[in-house]
Parts: C-alpha cells; sequence; structure tokens
C-alpha cells in the first residue's frame, strides 16, 4: 500500500470538527417562539383586546388564506425550487370558477351558468392544471422555475383579468361561500382548514419517505437519484399540491369577503416567501421545517395585529409591513444563528 | 440501444450468463463529440473482486453511471446474472441489483448522518418513519465501522474522510450481491483503507462480486482477483492480477512502454530568507504552536495520520480557517488569517482537500475555474478577453495534459481525476510565492502524477516555497524536508534520504522518545 499507515486505534483516526450545528438544528424549529411570546406580551401591554379570545382568532382567521399559500411555497422551496405563480392562482382558480356559474350582466359571469356545485371542482381543477403546466414547463422541459412561476404569474393574473373584465364577481355561489363564512366548534372554518392542511404538511414532511424525499433532492438532486428517488415525479408532485394549496386558500378568500376580485391575491407572493424564510426554510432548498413556516407567518400576522391596535395610520401599513419583514428577518437570524443565504 | 428484449429476460438460455454477476457488451456512450465509451465490455464473475483501471478520462466512471442507471448507453447491453438490466425509470429495481459508492459525494449535506445511510429506505411502522429507530441503527452501523459521528450530526460537519466512509457503509448495507466502488480510497487514510479492505475480504468470503476503481495500482494488487484496463475508451485487456506486474498494468494504461519516474528532480533550494514562515500557529483541538520556515525553492512535506491536524494546518494557511494564534508569513510579510483573497494577494496559492467544496465551480468553464484567481492575467484595462483566458487555458490543459474537449467544457463534465488537474491549474496559475497542495494527487492517474509533479518542479524552479500535504508517500517524494505530525504537534522531522518504514512509524506515533 501507498498510504501511510495511521495513529493507532483509540484516537479517534478522523478530523474531529465541531459538533455545534447538531443543537441549532434542533432549535431551529422552535427559534420563532420567544420572538412570538415577545410580540404577544408587547400586545398585552399596549392593548387589553390583544389577548381576547376574539382577536386571537382574528389573527388566526386573517393569516388562513396566505398560511396555505405559505405551506404550498414551502413545500416546493424545500425541494429546491420556488413557486411566484402561487399568488395568481389564488385569485384565477375561484375567479375561473365564478365565471362559468354567474350570470352574465351585472355578475360579469360568463353566462355559460354552470350549476353552482361545480364551484369547488372547478377551482381544484384550475389549480391542479396550473400546477400540472409548471411541472410541464420545469421538469419536463427544463425550463427555469423562477421565469417560469414568473411568466405564469403574469399570464394567470392578465387571464382573471381579462375574464372579469377588471370587475370584481360578486354573487358567489353558497357552495363557493361555505368555507369562508361556516364556524366549526366555535371558530372559523377557515382556521380549522388550515391547521388541519399544516398538521397534515408537518407529518408529511417529517414522517414519510416522499416527505423526507422533497429534503433529499433540495439538499442535492443529484444524490437522490443515485439513492433511488424519483426526482422529476416529486418535484412534479410538490408543485401541483402547491397550487391546489393556493386554490384552496382562494376559494377560502373568496367565501370570506363574497367575492372574488381582479386583483385578489396581488402582492402576497412577498409576504410568502418572508413567511417561508423567517420561518427558517432555505432558499436554496433542502433545510427548514412545515412548522418553521407557520410560525413564520403568524408572526408577520401577530406584529400587524398589534400595530393596528397600537393604532398606527392605515397609510403607513405598506411602509411597516416592509419594515416588519426585514426586521423578521433579522430576528430569526439572530435566534436561529443560520445563515439564510445557505 | 440495440436491445429488443425485455427486463428480465435471459439472453442466454443456456444459461452461462448465470456464472457473471455482471455482463455489459458493446457499451458505446457519447456526450457531444467526446466519445466516453466505445464498443467497452465487461464481464464480472460471481464473488469475484474485479478491478477497473485506466487512465483519467479512460471512461471508468461513465460505465459506472451506466452499470447503476443512472444514465444509458448510446448502445450495448447490460446484464445482470444473466437478466436484462431494468429501465432506467426503475431505481427500485436498479438498487437492487447493484449497489455503489459513486466517485462523486453522494451525500446530502442538509439531512442528519442517519438519514443519508437511510434514504428512501428509512425505518418505518406502517407509512410512518420511525426516527428513533433510523437513529438507533445507524448509530450500530457507524459503530460497526468505528466511526466517531453521530447519527443525528448533519452531514455538513463531517470532514471529507468521515462522508467516503458514510457511503462506503451505506452502500455496503444494502446487501446488494453486487458492489461497484469508483475510487473510495481516494479520500480516505491509511486507517480508514484498512477497515474497507477487511469489509471486502468478507464480501469475497460471502461470494458477493465487486468493481473496484482504483489509481493507487498497489491497492488492486492487495484485494483484487481480476483486472481490467480501459484506455481511450475502450477495453484493453482482463486478466487475473496475479499474471501481472505493476509496470504491465501501467504501460496496459498508457499505451507506452517504460517506467513513470515519480521521483521530482533535483533539490532547487536557494540560499537566502525563507518565502513562507509559519510561527506558533495553533487551532484550538486541531493543531498547537506548529513552527516551520520554508526556504525559496524548497519543498516541504507534512505528513500524519488523519487526527494529526496536516489538514487543518494547510487550510490555515490558506486562509480557509482562522487559527486561533500564531502568524503565517510570505516573504517577510505577516498574512492576515483566516481570508483567502488575503492569502492569495500575498501569493500564495492552494490546493483544497475536497474539490467540490471549495475548488471547483462545478458549472462553470475549465476556463473561467482555471483563471478565476487571476483576472489580471487575462484582462486588459479591466476587461476580461475570452480570447486571452481560452489562450491562457489552453496552455494549462498542455501543460498538465487535462483531457478535455476544450477551454469551454463545463468543470462539473470532467472526469474527476481532469477536475483534479483543473484545481492544481488554478493554484499554480498566478506564479505563486508559496503553494499550499492538500492530497494534489487525489484521484490522479499513475502517469498524471508525474506531470503534476513536473509542473511543481518548475513552480519551485522559480524559488517559489512549496508545502506538500498529504498521507501518501508518493506525493511527498519530492520534498526536500518532511516534517510528521501527530494529534496536532510536530514530532519528526526527515531529510531528504527518508526511509517509508520510519515515515510510517513516526505517523503512527511510535517515535523514540
Ligand atoms: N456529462 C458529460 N458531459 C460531457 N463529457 C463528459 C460527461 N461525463 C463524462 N464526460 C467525458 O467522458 C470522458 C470519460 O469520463 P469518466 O468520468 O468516465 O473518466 P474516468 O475514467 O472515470 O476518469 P477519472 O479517473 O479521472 O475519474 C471524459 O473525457 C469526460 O470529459
Ligand atoms: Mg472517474
Amino acid at each position: 500500500m501507498t498510504q501511510l499507515q495511521t495513529a493507532p486505534a483509540g484516537t479517534g483516526g478522523l478530523d474531529p470538527r465541531p459538533r455545534r450545528h447538531l443543537q441549532i438544528a434542533r432549535l431551529r424549529d422552535l427559534a420563532l417562539i420567544p420572538a412570538l411570546i415577545l410580540v404577544c406580551a408587547l400586545g398585552a401591554i399596549i392593548s387589553p383586546v390583544f389577548l381576547s379570545p376574539q382577536n386571537l382568532i382574528n389573527i388566526l382567521q386573517q393569516q388562513s388564506e396566505i398560511s396555505l399559500v405559505v405551506l404550498g411555497q414551502a413545500i416546493v422551496m424545500i425541494a429546491g425550487r420556488m413557486d411566484l405563480s402561487l399568488e395568481s392562482t389564488v385569485g384565477l382558480a375561484p375567479g375561473l370558477a365564478a365565471w362559468l356559474i354567474l350570470p352574465s350582466g351585472l355578475a360579469h359571469g360568463l353566462g355559460a351558468e354552470l350549476p353552482g356545485w361545480l364551484a369547488v371542482p372547478i377551482t381544484l381543477l384550475a389549480g391542479l392544471i396550473v400546477g400540472l403546466l409548471n411541472g410541464l414547463l420545469i421538469v419536463r422541459f427544463r425550463l427555469n422555475g423562477f421565469i417560469v412561476t414568473l411568466g405564469m404569474l403574469i399570464t394567470l393574473r392578465g387571464l382573471l383579468n381579462g375574464i372579469s373584465g377588471g370587475q370584481t364577481f360578486f354573487g358567489l355561489p353558497e357552495s363557493m361561500t361555505y368555507l369562508g363564512s361556516t364556524r366549526w366548534l366555535g371558530a372559523p372554518a377557515e382556521i380549522w382548514v388550515s391547521l388541519i392542511l399544516f398538521a397534515s404538511g408537518i407529518f408529511v414532511l417529517g414522517y414519510t419517505r416522499v416527505g423526507r424525499s422533497l429534503y433529499a433532492i433540495g439538499g442535492n438532486a443529484a444524490a437522490a437519484k443515485a439513492g433511488g428517488i424519483r426526482v422529476d415525479r416529486t418535484v412534479w408532485v410538490a408543485l401541483i399540491v402547491a397550487s391546489l394549496l393556493a386554490a384552496v386558500a382562494g376559494i377560502m378568500l373568496a367565501g370570506r369577503l363574497g367575492s372574488v376580485a381582479a386583483v385578489s391575491g396581488n402582492g402576497w407572493i412577498f409576504t410568502v416567501f418572508a413567511a417561508a424564510v423567517i420561518g427558517g426554510i432555505s432558499l436554496n432548498g433542502g433545510r427548514g421545517t412545515i412548522f418553521g413556516a407557520f410560525t413564520g407567518i403568524l408572526l408577520l400576522f401577530t406584529v400587524q395585529n398589534v400595530l393596528t391596535l397600537a393604532g398606527v395610520s392605515a397609510s403607513w401599513i405598506n411602509f411597516l409591513n416592509g419594515a416588519i419583514i426585514l426586521g423578521a428577518l433579522v430576528i430569526s437570524r439572530l435566534a436561529s444563528g443560520k445563515d439564510q443565504n445557505d | 440501444m440495440m436491445q429488443t428484449q425485455k427486463p428480465g429476460d435471459r439472453i442466454f438460455p443456456d444459461q452461462t450468463g448465470e456464472r457473471y454477476t455482471l455482463r455489459a457488451q458493446n457499451v458505446t456512450k457519447r456526450y457531444g463529440a467526446t466519445v466516453a465509451l466505445n464498443d467497452a465490455h465487461l464481464e464480472v464473475k460471481k464473488g469475484e473482486s474485479h478491478a477497473l483501471v485506466g487512465r483519467n478520462g479512460a471512461g471508468k466512471s461513465t460505465l459506472v453511471s451506466i452499470l447503476t442507471g443512472l444514465a444509458s448507453p448510446d448502445q450495448g447491453i447490460v446484464e445482470f446474472s444473466g437478466q436484462i438490466a431494468p429501465p432506467l425509470t426503475d431505481r427500485e429495481e436498479w438498487r437492487r441489483k447493484v449497489a455503489c459508492v459513486y466517485q462523486k459525494s453522494t451525500i446530502i449535506p442538509t439531512l442528519s448522518v442517519a438519514e443519508n445511510l437511510y434514504l428512501n429506505r428509512q425505518q418505518r411502522s406502517g407509512p410512518t418513519i420511525s426516527w428513533r429507530r433510523m437513529r438507533r441503527e445507524a448509530q450500530e452501523l457507524l459503530d460497526s465501522w468505528s466511526l466517531p459521528v453521530k447519527a443525528a450530526d448533519l452531514a455538513d460537519t463531517l470532514t471529507v474522510e468521515q462522508r467516503q466512509m458514510v457511503e462506503i457503509a451505506r452502500a455496503l448495507s444494502f446487501g446488494a450481491d453486487f458492489i461497484i466502488l469508483d475510487e473510495p480510497t481516494a479520500q480516505l487514510d491509511g486507517k480508514g483503507i484498512d477497515r474497507l479492505f477487511t469489509r471486502m475480504r468478507a464480501l469475497q468470503e460471502g461470494d458477493i462480486s465487486t468493481l473496484f476503481i482504483s489509481h493507487h495500482l498497489a491497492e488492486i494488487f492487495e484485494i483484487c482477483d481480476t483486472v481490467t484496463v480501459f484506455r481511450d475508451a475502450r477495453h484493453i485487456l482482463t486478466a487475473p492480477v496475479a499474471s501481472m506486474n505493476h509496470d504491465e498494468l501501467v504501460s496496459a494504461m498508457t499505451g507506452e512502454q517504460g517506467k513513470v519516474d515519480l521521483r521530482g528532480g533535483a533539490s532547487t533550494i536557494r540560499e537566502g530568507a525563507p518565502v513562507l514562515t509559519v510561527d506558533k500557529l495553533s487551532l484550538d483541538g486541531l493543531y498547537d504552536g506548529v513552527s516551520f520556515d520554508v526556504a525559496p525553492g524548497e519543498v516541504l512535506g507534512v505528513t500524519g495520520s488523519g487526527s494529526s491536524g496536516r489538514i487543518a494546518l494547510a487550510e490555515s494557511i490558506a486562509g480557509l480557517r482562522k487559527p486561533s494564534s500564531g502568524t503565517v508569513q510570505v516573504a517577510g510579510q505577516a498574512v492576515k488569517p483566516g481570508s483567502v483573497p488575503d492569502a492569495l494577494r500575498a501569493g500564495i496559492g492552494f490546493v483544497p482537500r475536497d474539490r467540490h467544496h471549495e475548488g471547483l465551480v462545478e458549472g462553470l468553464s475549465l476556463a473561467e475555474n482555471i483563471t478565476m484567481t487571476v483576472p489580471s492575467r487575462i484582462s486588459r484595462h479591466g476587461i476580461i478577453s475570452n480570447k486571452r483566458r481560452d489562450a491562457f487555458a489552453q496552455r494549462m490543459i498542455d501543460e498538465l495534459s487535462i483531457r478535455a474537449s476544450g477551454p469551454e467544457q463545463v468543470v462539473g463534465s470532467l472526469s474527476g481525476g481532469n477536475q483534479q488537474k483543473v484545481v492544481m491549474g488554478r493554484a499554480i496559475a498566478d506564479r505563486p510565492k508559496a503553494l499550499v497542495l492538500m492530497h494534489p494527487t487525489a484521484g490522479v492517474d499513475v502517469r498524471s502524477k508525474a506531470t503534476l509533479l513536473e509542473s511543481i518542479n518548475s513552480v519551485r524552479s522559480d524559488g517559489a516555497a512549496v508545502l506538500i500535504v498529504s498521507d501518501e508517500l508518493d506525493d511527498l517524494r519530492p520534498c526536500d524536508r518532511l516534517i510528521v505530525m501527530v494529534h496536532g504537534r510536530i514530532v519528526k522531522e526527515f531529510n531528504r534520504d527518508w526511509a517509508d518504514a520510519d515515515v510510517v512509524a513516526a505517523t503512527e506515533g511510535i517515535t523514540e522518545q
């Protein structure tokens, strides 16, 4: 042998390196909890209303629709991709259903007047098709995911604008408004839907082979393939699931507002990315948890709520939203000790 | 593909195919204009330990990716135990037929070691992954390889050696009856190699076939029964290892007669102040109070076992790590610690331990990679000239005999050994004052080793100081002096005419105190 023999057994044999990462990896999941507690404490001091059940339910309800998009985005990001088109699916999917079902004239429908019970199936089908299309372009034709979903974002937004003529669809069928307006066990159904879907996400991504293969793909796609994972199919499924979640978010939003506006979902995607990254999901894939993503969006909405209670003027809200996102990024960087660029 | 048979069909109804775990015939594979495999064939008998050797770029790893279902041949038939290979999409079936340690790491850095070991076959109860059982079994597996690694650690935190051992442990844990190892020893230290070979002998006894690829020919004589030589994408010969000697093997690989000279040239040490001065350099827990000088034109070797701290020391000199105390000086000027740009500016060129992590940008071209540290040489008034860049890269390609389709080939698609040569080319591109080489010939074929040594020679005869950090005696041949480290300290220094046995004894910590 041309290699040198090494030190005798019992000396370790290999370079020891600090194991600092281990604890952090475990704690990263909970990194935002202290920040959440802090914000809640501040909220309680600022206004007695903050801790009232009604207000807490409000926070949860306000974030329930967008949280589903965060869930979808988190799944896609863990697999190392991103989907910018999700926010336009939120508007288009229910918009398409409304267009096909509502009468023409005042309600701006097409006049096809399909039966009302078809609203939810059509919405989901629209989500499914968008996901399939994204997958076709990204996975099958190997186009760049960022540009494809950016193009899809603009296309879908334009399609909604086209079919609605820039107007708002009113008078939605009951099957469509159900989720956004019913209460289950004393709380809005939306909250339950969001919590149940997140719980399923936590389970699937944490405890099933399919879920773990998303992490493997995001961590090193070539290695995942060598390890027997069907990389393409799994990414495709992730894209479809994300679009379906966006469609469900669209149904809930339409139900809560009782209408579908041409601008429905506009600008969400920034908040969605911010929540995911604050929650510890890596933009490069392979890292982060669904629970973390949930705490990310929860933190953003809690802070907004506290600001509103503090009487911050509406004209400052956009500025503050941006500032909150930047601030939260800094806090989560400090709390998790993790480089958000890797 | 030529075949019309369906997967699972027998192509040898007389069942002669069954004597072979693997038969690959008439395999051709092209990448654009490059022919990576040209009508090559390979047969591995049941229970055989089969070596595959050939120069860098001969097509070995390409064959491996075809034999493990990652790539399909343009032409040819692959069959396992007389059955046609499964379709490419059926990853499960491939995994049952063959396990592999690829040349390129397939560790997923963002997952725990346990999950890497059981990727896509995690222990479950029902549909649910049982993390506890997975961690426990992973820990048992790691312990059985006496790897000082915790199953719950992120794979990111492992050293190159540890990562390689994890890959090996994983491949051998599948229970496949055919195992491919593509240069598993290029990233291992002596102790790891011993552990691997012990296991491989046990496999041979269990009638499991192995295909073993290595550029250390001595290993082939030690562990294999049969050897196949590829040259220029073609099969050259297959013969019992016992029927060949080292020189015959080398001439089969190179197609030339004559011995390869690995001794390096005569000493070129010059009078004068030392070029590289390392003074009381320490990094907590890794190495402690290391001091030495390297004179102009001198080559200093640093060797030791995996725990000796030699790599950490070299990385600190190159700016990849920040030492906790001590100084590094180049030509009398102190170098700012822990900064690669400052080290480069001070005139330190280096070859890192892990070419994938610290060495190369895989998506960029060979030319871009090789000129990365020398923008001034290829630009005019701050604007990079492609022509100059390609000309510069072409010079390096010729000088280091890199096998590539041209300066524009993407580095990620070069063969492993040729990637290593690119890293080397980049280190010497800027005519460094001091050159720090960590395992410079990892994965490089015997003949190209001599070429790399020549390029080291040309650097040192310009008056540069060269530091070679390695545990391969062949790498250390050109050294004027050799220091041995044990547990982070220098324990012994040898002059040019050392005896290998003394060096080996010293690294093991057996020094007469
Ligand atoms: N994806 C690819 N694109 C283009 N060329 C490729 C690709 N993969 C391999 N090649 C070329 O095929 C040839 C054979 O490469 P291969 O990796 O099989 O060599 P090897 O025998 O394993 O060499 P080494 O000993 O250096 O690992 C090389 O010339 C390489 O540049
Ligand atoms: Mg190779």
